[in-house]
């Protein structure tokens, strides 16, 4: 039971921690996760990181979800988890009132118009991120382009796209003709 | 009933989100449109203030959106929705590490996933500009009024100010993201952005 706690509270204060998304995570879990605690080694947490980039979710909840399994299986992995979210839920429950009580006021809003035009650009520096990852050929580039345009156009729910471009992949790259894998 | 629709929708985003916080971006557009339980604006602030909070910032903004829906039980509700795939999903992945890294379906459905995630992220991105940047309640006119209405100048300078900082100017680019976001509050409250 200890050692679950210590999951939860050394993941809240990772939590706190965190500014921004789980690619500013990484220099906080190597010094609590491997230099402090020994829950991982270097090795072990890189992949962590690179497999919850690529899995469903939050990568700070699917890197919180693997240390935490591996330390005390199912128990810890969702101990760590909620860890890590609980600090959030806290800051963001009061935030969210006192920003609600304030938003009628004209400098309120003005600041608002102002922010909004920052969180554009900080939206596409990630994306071009992603894109040098993730655009890497021209399969890729036809689908990055299609899945774009399709969604701009249509109503269909991210879901679709998401499960269509899985299947491209899969039929783009052959899998099981392939005998040697890459 | 509403806080078990909350939960759908978030277990929904926390499975078909792949690659961060940002990938939730596009399943709360198509929440908004879908659910009206916040406004596309709402989520640009949502963004903001999840950005400049503690914690990553796909959990804040689902806090966030749980909040703005139900009160402190919504935002619980939606964090928990979002966290459960990923918890499913990680817990069996743990147990079988090796054979998922080296299966070759998996990655090649990772190959053509990874592209999609990111074309829905700058699509999402685009309506963020077309609210921040455009003047899209311009009243038609003809098409040089049009042209000469639509564009929030003040706003575009701002956003290519911003660019340039956090991309390349040598000094500013390595700042945190939440300097960008209170250089940008300021100066929208200077120059009243918003009209008011």
């Amino acid at each position: 039971m200890k050692e679950l706690w210590d999951l939860f509270f050394t993941f809240a204060k990772m939590g706190v921690m965190t500014f921004g998304g789980g690619y500013a995570m990484l220099p906080i879990l190597q010094r609590e996760v491997v230099e402090s605690k020994h829950w991982a080694t270097e090795e072990e947490l890189t992949d962590y990181f690179a497999i919850g980039q690529c899995t469903p979710g939050i990568i700070a909840v699917n890197t919180a979800t693997f240390i935490g399994q591996k330390q005390r299986g199912t128990a810890g992995g969702i101990m760590a988890t909620l860890g890590v979210v609980f600090p959030s839920v806290v800051i963001i429950s009061l935030l969210a009132g006192v920003i609600t009580a304030f938003s009628h006021l004209a400098w309120v809003q003005n600041a608002f118009a102002g922010v909004r035009v920052c969180v554009c650009v900080l939206i596409f520096n990630a994306v071009f991120k992603l894109w040098k990852k993730s655009v890497v050929d021209k399969i890729t580039g036809v689908i990055f382009a299609f899945v774009l345009v399709a969604s701009l156009l249509t109503d269909l729910s991210p879901v679709w796209f998401v499960l269509l471009a899985a299947a491209a992949g899969i039929a783009a790259k052959h899998p099981k003709k392939g005998g040697a894998a890459k | 009933m509403i806080y078990l629709q909350l939960f759908y929708e978030f277990f929904k985003t926390g499975l078909f989100a792949v690659g961060g916080g940002l990938a939730t971006l596009p399943f709360l557009y198509s929440m908004a449109d879908k659910t009206g339980w916040f406004t596309a604006g709402d989520l640009a602030n949502m963004i903001a203030v999840g950005e400049s909070t503690p914690g990553p910032i796909g959990i804040n903004m689902a806090t966030y959106v749980g909040y703005v829906t139900c009160g402190i039980p919504g935002a619980v509700v939606a964090t928990l929705g979002l966290i459960t795939p990923s918890i499913i999903v990680i817990l069996i992945i743990a147990s079988v590490l090796k054979a998922f890294r080296e299966n070759r379906y998996v990655e090649a459905a990772f190959y053509g996933l990874r592209a999609a995630s990111t074309a829905l992220i700058a699509a999402a991105g685009l309506s963020v500009v077309a609210g921040a940047m455009l003047h899209l309640e311009v009243i038609p006119g003809t098409v040089t009024e049009v042209l000469a209405g639509i564009f929030n100048w003040p706003a575009i300078a701002l956003a290519v100010a911003v660019f340039l900082l956090s991309n390349k100017v040598k000094w500013t680019k390595k700042l945190h993201p939440i300097v960008f976001i209170a250089l940008s509050a300021v100066i929208g409250a200077v120059f009243r952005f918003a009209g008011m």
